[in-house]
């Protein structure tokens, strides 16, 4: 097992490279570079002044060496913990995503508690009760929830609300939480902003869930040893529950890890259209302004989250699963 | 009478045995019925919005009525208000005025007018096919009247006519980015299954660091880089390649699975015995034996590609005017707080989601249906 777990993170090493790469790839896509551009706009204010100062961030970051030594210099500042700055904001990328990166990852992992907790009861009840009618109404919900990406429910229900009830849904905190720094207070009031997003987000997915579960409850009811246990007289409760739902869940959790990267996509567009202060709404104003040392690092930081999120997927299978060889 | 039945089950039976195997497919398709609905659904609109756009939009796309700005959608109705039913259904006339307490426009149905709606009416002209000029369109109304299902938008353009002409776009980016997803996917995930080893390992490393990145932000940065004075047609090629570049991955595997299962099968190893080279056993062998499920995999791939590209569009970073896509039109809807005065701008999420769900339907029956020798 610990031979297991060594060899999975000496494998994230190449994956993180690649990573990097492309990520630095994705922030000099644009022609030219920012810097030119602003220096020129403020000398067009007739701002002499900050072009020292951009000049110094210029060698700073190297920009003006070719572009493998840019990504050295990129990536060992990034190990560092120095992102870089944004200049759109004037400010080091690190202060401006560590909230909205945590609120992200909080939200996601939410997401998925929530897909879980609610599928997995209703895929069991589906199965167990297939083609009752509440499985045939679960069953339309589901594939509804496949076809509705989270933002376009959210627009929907946006518009639908403040249409009839004349208040809107937007943000994560009441208003005088939004510039307040963090109390217990604020938490709890996140907390009961939390719930909706978590739904809309989660809402495509869960339906996904309610199928797999379904499909692989009704494969493994028709296995012999559920026949044998209930020949021996067990409850169908625990037939169902211990014995027929244990190993159908296994398939979910190799799932999980494969869902994560929905789950951001669905949260990042969900999240432009409530305008939650996560990473979404900032990393979409980064692209457009171009502001890459900001966009770079989002797309740096959600695709390590992913990795991180596999590979726990991957731990917690081989722990739940012990038909898994770790060879 | 038994025995009638039972001979007539035997015939059948027999008849199955003579069938080929897209016939047996054909079979078993016909009888899920909310996949034919899928089917029918989607041949539907690939007919109304790819192919005839032009005929079953009652306007022009950039027909501006600057007179009907942010109409409401019209009612279609029979029964006048005198209570009197016409046989031909009919509109009333949508007069503009100002709210004298909000100074906005506010449209009223004007009941002493209406405007019967005909069949094959005549109105802007367009070319057909674009080779034959004419100005027929499905349906409309005559003398000066207006026609708006789904009411304006806030240029006074038609958006019934507008989600038509969408759809075209929206439609066929699934499509064309499937189709180039499916070329490399296949190939690489045939080669991958096939010859295995070394070639198979890197090909399955490729795809594992591919489908790391979140395809959303992925897609974002890649879009939000291309160049803004790019023509029309250029950057829809452009946003149809990002789509497909994380799409490849996915596919490939899949179709590498199948592949190694049938890779073990009597026949290639017959081929194999009786001197084919590797060439004839892939694609004269292999690749026909894994057609249908490379259909079927890329039926399930295209919804993907079409909410890609409504959310890029939406966003702003995708398709964008003057090219029209259902992303684009909702991309309109961006300000919630305008969309609530004009509420019918968001029904282009229900034509996405109709879409996507028929998709769904579609491509579930074919995955049932690819591999009819099962029960």
């Amino acid at each position: 097992m610990i031979n297991f777990i060594i060899r999975r993170i000496l494998y994230i090493i190449p994956t993180l490279i690649g990573i990097s790469i492309v990520s630095f790839i994705v922030i000099n896509l644009p022609p030219g570079d920012y810097l030119t551009a602003r220096i020129a706009q403020l000398e067009l204010q007739g701002d002499t002044t900050s072009r020292h100062y951009l000049e110094q961030l210029r060698s700073y970051y190297g920009l003006d060496k070719p572009i493998y030594v840019q990504y050295f210099i990129w990536i060992k500042n990034f190990i560092r913990g120095d992102f870089g700055i944004s200049f759109e904001y004037n400010k080091p990328v690190k202060d401006l995503i560590k909230e909205r990166l945590a609120l992200t990852v909080l939200l996601s992992v939410f997401t998925m508690f929530f897909t879980w907790i609610v599928s997995i009861p209703i895929g069991v009840y589906s199965a167990t009760h297939q083609y009752s009618f509440f499985d045939r109404i679960f069953t339309l919900i589901s594939f509804a929830g496949m076809a509705t990406p989270g933002f376009l429910l959210a627009l929907v229900l946006l518009v639908f609300v403040l249409f009839r009830f004349g208040t809107s849904l937007l943000g994560l905190f009441s208003p005088e939480y939004v510039n307040a720094p963090w109390s217990f207070g604020k938490f709890i009031d996140l907390l009961k902003h939390l719930w909706l997003p978590v739904v809309i987000i989660g809402f495509s997915g869960t339906g996904g869930l309610i199928r797999i579960m379904r499909g692989n409850l009704l494969d493994i009811l028709g296995q012999p040893y559920i026949f044998t246990a209930r020949a021996k007289g067990l409850k169908e409760s625990r037939v169902v529950w211990r014995y027929a739902v244990r190993i159908a869940i296994n398939p979910l959790v190799s799932i999980a890890g494969m869902s994560l990267p929905g789950i951001i996509g669905g949260e990042m567009l969900t999240s432009i259209v409530l305008n939650l202060p996560t990473t979404g709404p900032l990393f979409y104003r980064a692209l457009q302004m171009q502001d890459m040392y900001l966009a770079g690092t989002f797309l740096m930081f959600l695709t390590i989250f992913l990795v991180l999120g596999n590979f726990l997927a991957d731990l917690a299978l081989a722990w739940l699963d012990p038909r898994i060889k770790y060879e | 009478m038994e025995e009638r039945e039972k001979d007539l089950g035997f015939e059948f039976e027999e008849k199955i045995y003579a069938l080929t195997y897209w016939q047996l497919v054909w079979l078993k398709f016909k009888r899920n019925k909310m996949a034919l609905f899928g089917g029918v659904v989607l041949l539907i609109f690939y007919f109304c919005m790819v192919i005839l756009p032009e005929f079953f939009a009652p306007y022009y796309l950039e027909h501006i009525f600057l007179e009907h700005i942010n109409a409401p959608p019209q009612k279609i109705r029979f029964v006048d208000s005198n209570g009197k039913f016409h046989l031909r259904p009919f509109v009333y006339k949508l007069s503009g005025g100002i709210d004298p307490n909000t100074f906005r426009r506010v449209f009223i149905e004007d009941n002493s007018t209406i405007y019967p709606i005909y069949f094959f009416v005549r109105g802007d002209s367009y070319k057909l096919f674009g080779l034959f000029q004419t100005n027929i369109h499905l349906f409309g109304t005559v003398q000066g009247g207006t026609i708006f299902l789904f009411g304006t938008d806030r240029q006074g353009r038609d958006l019934l006519s507008r989600i038509i002409y969408g759809g075209r776009i929206s439609l066929t980016i699934g499509l064309v980015g499937v189709f180039l997803s499916m070329i490399l996917g296949s190939t690489l995930g045939i080669i991958s299954g096939y010859y295995g080893g070394v070639v198979d390992n890197i090909i399955q490393r490729i795809i594992e660091f591919l489908t790391a990145f979140p395809a959303i932000p992925l897609w974002m940065a890649l879009a939000a880089a291309l160049p803004q004075d790019w023509s029309s047609i250029k950057s829809y090629f452009a946003i149809t390649i990002i789509l497909s570049i994380i799409g490849w991955g996915g596919l490939a595997r899949q179709i590498r699975g199948k592949i190694l299962s049938l890779r073990e099968e009597e026949y290639i190893l017959s081929a194999r015995i009786i001197g084919c080279n590797e060439r004839k056993i892939l694609f004269t062998h292999l690749l026909p034996n894994c057609l249908s499920h490379i259909i079927v995999i890329a039926t399930l791939a295209i919804p993907g590609m079409i909410l890609g590209e409504t959310s890029l569009s939406f966003l702003g970073l995708g398709i964008k005017p003057p090219m029209t896509s259902w992303g684009v039109l909702l991309n309109e809807c961006q300000n919630v707080r305008s969309v609530v005065q004009t509420p019918w701008l968001i029904i282009p999420v229900a034509f996405v989601i109709i879409t996507v769900l028929s998709f769904n339907f579609l491509g579930d029956g074919l995955r049932d249906a690819a591999d009819p020798y099962t029960r």
